[in-house]
């Protein structure tokens, strides 16, 4: 373990002014590595004590064609010294393992930045699959010129640092990301312990491949200490960032929504089941969940999303906490079984990552676009709380939301998460779990008294309706999703009788509002000329965007809706507080409507749906152009 | 199927206060009858017993049912059932489908229900025909069926319950009818099974394809058109002058006459329950429209379950291990941090 709070050694403290922040991309072919070369390297740098985020950018391919731009797999890590809350706008070093990541990442970097090119992949052949001209090689042609470009044959030292283990051409080269996370690690001081013991538990089934890889990870950790190359390439130290005491780990969306929701079902004091079907990037909580049988977790791979759904309420009515997970079209697929569980009142938690939509649309990159799927995308009146997560981090705490919600108020719940949260990682300081209140159920076990029926639809004062489990003597009785008799639960299509019911389901939901906490502002005044509104990943950008225009003197502030349906109750006053509300999302402009409609005020949207996340100049502008 | 302690009930015991809707005539009273009449004989309990339901004219039966019971959406009982059953493996879980619940909407459901071997009884009511949307042909209607859809009769091939179920690895299969007084047994020995019991049930629609079963059902025609099954006897119908025996060089059944009650003689064959390849015969064995049809247990040959293969491998992997929240979030790479490490 390290500890951030050590001394500067002499050659830091005489060392340049540090940058505050630095933002690395690597960037190469989808079988090149670049995803574990980003996740180590994030590994060491949360070892180093920087705050830090990351994007990672890859291909909906598996293996797509070797050296073509669309094979092109990239992660990108914003490190620093002070609180990091994106991956970056634009890179101050890039990394191109080979033409093609160089040709689709570069434009993408900042002037003057760095790049580092495999000068031994800039072949003829390869250069054509990126499709450059024929002759052209950018490391040689000066098209590079806004940049500093060191070009080096990382493939053939990759060959001669493994050469002693014998190793084929082909897993000789496959080391090579290993060298080049060497020299990253030389580049901005990182400990290569950890990642020698990574590989050593990686590869304890054959050694050789550990050790060629050890090697390769020294050789390019040597290379930047020895190779007098001078001019940019030059070691860069950025200090620890300041963080509030405790105990800190890493961790992706699709890990803190699967602990939260673990912790959610303790919590309620429930065994847990989860019904889930491979879906990108939702299967990673169904892979995590699977491991974990000993908090009480049953894990079902079913055989479409819509099973995956409906066992999990089957589930849920026979007494467990019943969780599904999708993406946009699985979620589409469970729509009409959201239905059954609203209609039954069972308890149900739904998480959809997010992804490019409509339809198959961008499988692996991220989006917004499942706001009104969420809130409205069911038929009738079918009124659901939904919750959004802003961060890795963050998702622990809404997925232990979402178990809340649906157990105490016998409803589904969605909780929305994204492509990004589910995959990107960050710091997270370990929650102490006894700090959380426990919500435990109380499932109905008295029979009704003598000479009075059973109602399984009769309401406690927030209109929720028993939770009975079968196998319970003395409680029998029938539910479906046919409209239900107030109180009894019996089929009932009296035209009074579905008002009444419609009106309950409502009112309902509504009455949660009272029961989750108010709209904080997160940074700025509560009152004042304008007022950045967001959900979901968006946090990082807003927040650093409106920090910059506020340092700037502009008055603006950071609203960051977790509650998305139903809206915290001061919600509407506070908004009204301001003269301008921009609403930025990568959709088209969706809580942007849903705030139109529910406080009738002027919300302006900026939206962004290229399938990458907002940059904080992006939204930098937008405030500088409402307020000039 | 739980095993907890056999208790004393009667058929009034598993009736609801609910007025049953069917139209008057239809089949459905006859099941619900056999079923409530069979409950008592398994020596279960109410509350440990739960009817799942799709969407149809048959998935109303829970109602009528007085366990507990979920009537939920178009073709997914099987998989709202997987998670009752395996939320708590104790509860006797029955599933109520029909032809076009069980195999259109919800075709892929049932075939992995079967071949994962919950344990369960699924009761699929085959009329042919789509009745709560008033008469549509099903996924079972004979070619030529003439409906509000298919005004110049259906061209599509039906598709054979039981054949479709011992395909996808169902490990029971059986037939039965719905007004005749063998149901019991058949439902009896489905609830013996321990696994996915599947049970097609021949049941008239009187509405909207009326009499379509008559050829084999009518009493008259019952003795030359219906072979009930039993395992470890000849297969032998026509009070018993009639028998099936098998034709070596086509591999195939045909009907053989039986003098004297020499069945070994006439090469009748002794039905075996647990033989997966005359199960698929005697499925198949459909002469004409006029029968014969074969009934009763075709196939009984169990193997272990879903829901107990699942609740193992749960306890096998937490074996040993404490559920310790606070531990696992602790774990991987972490780091401390002790103090704010400098003033920026």
């Amino acid at each position: 373990m390290a500890s951030a709070a050590r001394e500067l050694t002499p050659r830091e403290a005489s060392a340049h002014p540090a940058p505050e922040a630095i933002v690395v991309r690597f960037a190469g072919d989808s079988g090149d590595g670049m995803q574990l070369t980003g996740g180590q390297f994030t590994l060491s740098t949360a070892l180093a004590g920087n705050d830090l985020a990351t994007f990672p950018d890859f291909p909906a391919e598996i293996r797509a064609p070797q050296g073509t731009t669309f094979g092109v797999s990239a992660f990108q890590i914003n490190f620093g010294s002070t609180a990091i809350e994106t991956a970056g706008d634009e890179p101050d070093v890039l990394i191109a393992m080979n033409p093609a990541a160089l040709k689709t990442n570069a434009p993408a970097l900042k002037p003057g930045g760095l790049i580092i090119a495999d000068e031994g992949e800039f072949t003829p052949r390869n250069l054509a699959k990126a499709g450059y001209a024929d002759g052209v090689n950018p490391l040689h042609d000066g098209s590079l010129a806004k940049w500093q470009v060191i070009a080096f044959n990382i493939s053939q030292l990759t060959m001669d640092a493994v050469k002693p283990f014998g190793l084929g051409n082909k897993e000789a080269l496959r080391c090579k990301n290993m060298w080049t996370l060497g020299l990253a690690l030389w580049m901005f001081d990182r400990p290569r312990e950890p990642i020698v013991d990574w590989l050593k538990g990686k590869f304890a089934k054959a050694p050789e491949l550990a050790e060629a890889n050890i090697a390769a990870l020294n050789a390019g950790h040597a290379y930047g200490e020895t190779a007098e190359i001078g001019g940019p390439m030059k070691q860069h130290h950025i200090d620890p960032a300041p963080a509030e005491p405790g105990l800190y780990r890493t961790v992706t969306g699709a890990e803190s929504i699967s602990f939260g929701l673990v912790a959610g079902a303790q919590l309620a004091g429930l065994p847990m089941f989860f019904g889930g079907y491979p879906i990108t990037p939702a299967s990673a909580i169904l892979h995590h969940l699977s491991r974990l049988k000993e908090f009480g977790v049953t894990t079902f791979q079913a055989e479409d999303e819509i099973a995956a759904i409906a066992s999990a309420i089957g589930a849920s009515y026979a007494g467990s906490l019943g969780v599904t997970s999708s993406s946009g079209p699985g979620v589409a697929l469970k729509g009409e079984a959201m239905g059954l569980a609203i209609m039954t009142e069972l308890p149900l938690v739904i998480v959809n990552s997010q992804r490019g939509g409509p339809s198959t649309g961008l499988p692996t990159k991220t989006e917004q676009s499942d706001l009104y799927q969420a809130v409205y995308g069911r038929n009738g009146d079918a009124p659901m709380p939904v919750i959004a997560a802003r961060s890795p981090a963050d998702a622990f705490d809404c997925a232990i939301e979402a178990c809340r919600l649906a157990t105490q108020f016998m409803t589904p719940v969605m909780l929305l998460t994204d492509g990004y949260i589910a995959n990107a990682a960050e710091p997270w300081k370990v929650p102490d779990m006894s700090g959380y209140e426990p919500f435990p159920v109380q499932f109905k076990t008295d029979p009704p008294a003598e000479g009075e029926v059973l109602k399984p639809y009769a309401r406690d004062e927030k209109l929720a309706r028993p939770w009975i489990k079968p196998g319970t003597p003395g409680l029998l009785h029938r539910i479906g999703g046919i409209e239900k008799q107030v109180d009894t639960g019996h089929i009932d299509y009296a035209p009074a009788n579905h008002q009444r019911m419609t009106d309950i389901r409502k009112e309902k939901v509504d009455g949660i509002a009272n029961h989750i906490p108010d709209q904080q502002v997160e940074l700025g005044n509560a009152t004042g000329k304008l007022v950045i509104v967001g959900w979901g990943s968006t946090f990082g950008p807003i927040h650093q965007a409106v920090r910059r225009a506020r340092r700037k003197g502009l008055d603006v502030s950071h609203v960051h809706i977790r509650h998305i349906w139903p809206l915290p109750k001061n919600l509407g006053d506070l908004l009204r507080g301001y003269e301008k509300i921009i609403v930025p999302e990568m959709n088209t402009g969706q809580l942007k409507t849903v705030l139109r409609d529910q406080y009738l005020v002027d919300a302006q949207p900026l939206n962004k749906v290229s399938g990458q996340p907002f940059r904080i100049a992006e939204i930098e502008a937008a405030i500088e152009a409402a307020l000039a | 199927m739980n095993e907890m302690t056999t208790i004393k009930t009667s058929p009034k015991d598993w009736e609801t206060d609910q007025e049953v809707r069917w139209c008057p005539g239809c089949g459905d009273y006859a099941i619900l009858k056999a079923v409530q009449r069979t409950m008592p004989e398994l020596g279960v309990r109410p509350e440990n017993t739960v009817f799942v339901s799709g969407i149809g004219c048959s998935s109303r039966f829970p109602y009528y049912m007085e366990t507990y019971g979920f009537h939920t959406i178009h073709g997914r009982a099987p998989a709202i059932a997987t998670g009752v059953k395996l939320a708590n493996p104790e509860l006797d879980v029955w599933i109520i489908t029909g032809d076009g619940d069980a195999l259109s909407i919800g075709g892929n459901h049932t075939m992995h229900i079967l071949r994962r071997n919950l344990d369960c009884q699924i009761l699929l009511f085959n009329n042919e025909i789509y009745g709560l949307t008033k008469g549509q042909y099903s996924p079972t209607s004979r070619v030529g069926t003439r409906s509000p859809s298919t005004p110049f009769g259906s061209v599509d091939r039906p598709a054979t319950p039981c054949a479709f179920a011992l395909g996808s690895g169902a490990r029971f299969v059986a037939r039965g009818i719905d007004t005749h007084k063998n149901l019991p047994a058949v439902l009896k020995a489905a609830h013996a099974h321990k696994g996915a019991s599947f049970v097609e049930i021949y049941q008239n629609c009187i509405v909207y394809n009326d009499d379509v079963f008559a050829p084999f059902t009518e009493k008259k025609a019952a003795p030359e058109s219906q072979i009930w099954v039993e395992h470890g006897a000849p297969v032998l119908f026509a009070g018993g002058t009639k028998g099936l025996a098998l034709d070596h060089q086509n591999l195939r059944l045909h009907v053989v006459d039986v003098v004297d009650g020499d069945w070994q003689g006439a090469g009748v064959i002794v039905h075996d329950e647990t033989n997966r390849g005359l199960a698929q015969m005697l499925i198949d064995y459909a002469p004409g429209e006029g029968g014969p049809v074969v009934l009763g247990v075709i196939y009984n040959h169990p193997r272990p379950t879903f829901d107990r293969a699942v609740v193992d491998q749960n306890e096998a992997a937490a074996k040993g291990k404490k559920p310790d929240l606070q531990a696992l979030i602790s774990k991987g790479q972490t780091w401390q941090v002790t103090k704010e490490p400098h003033a920026l």
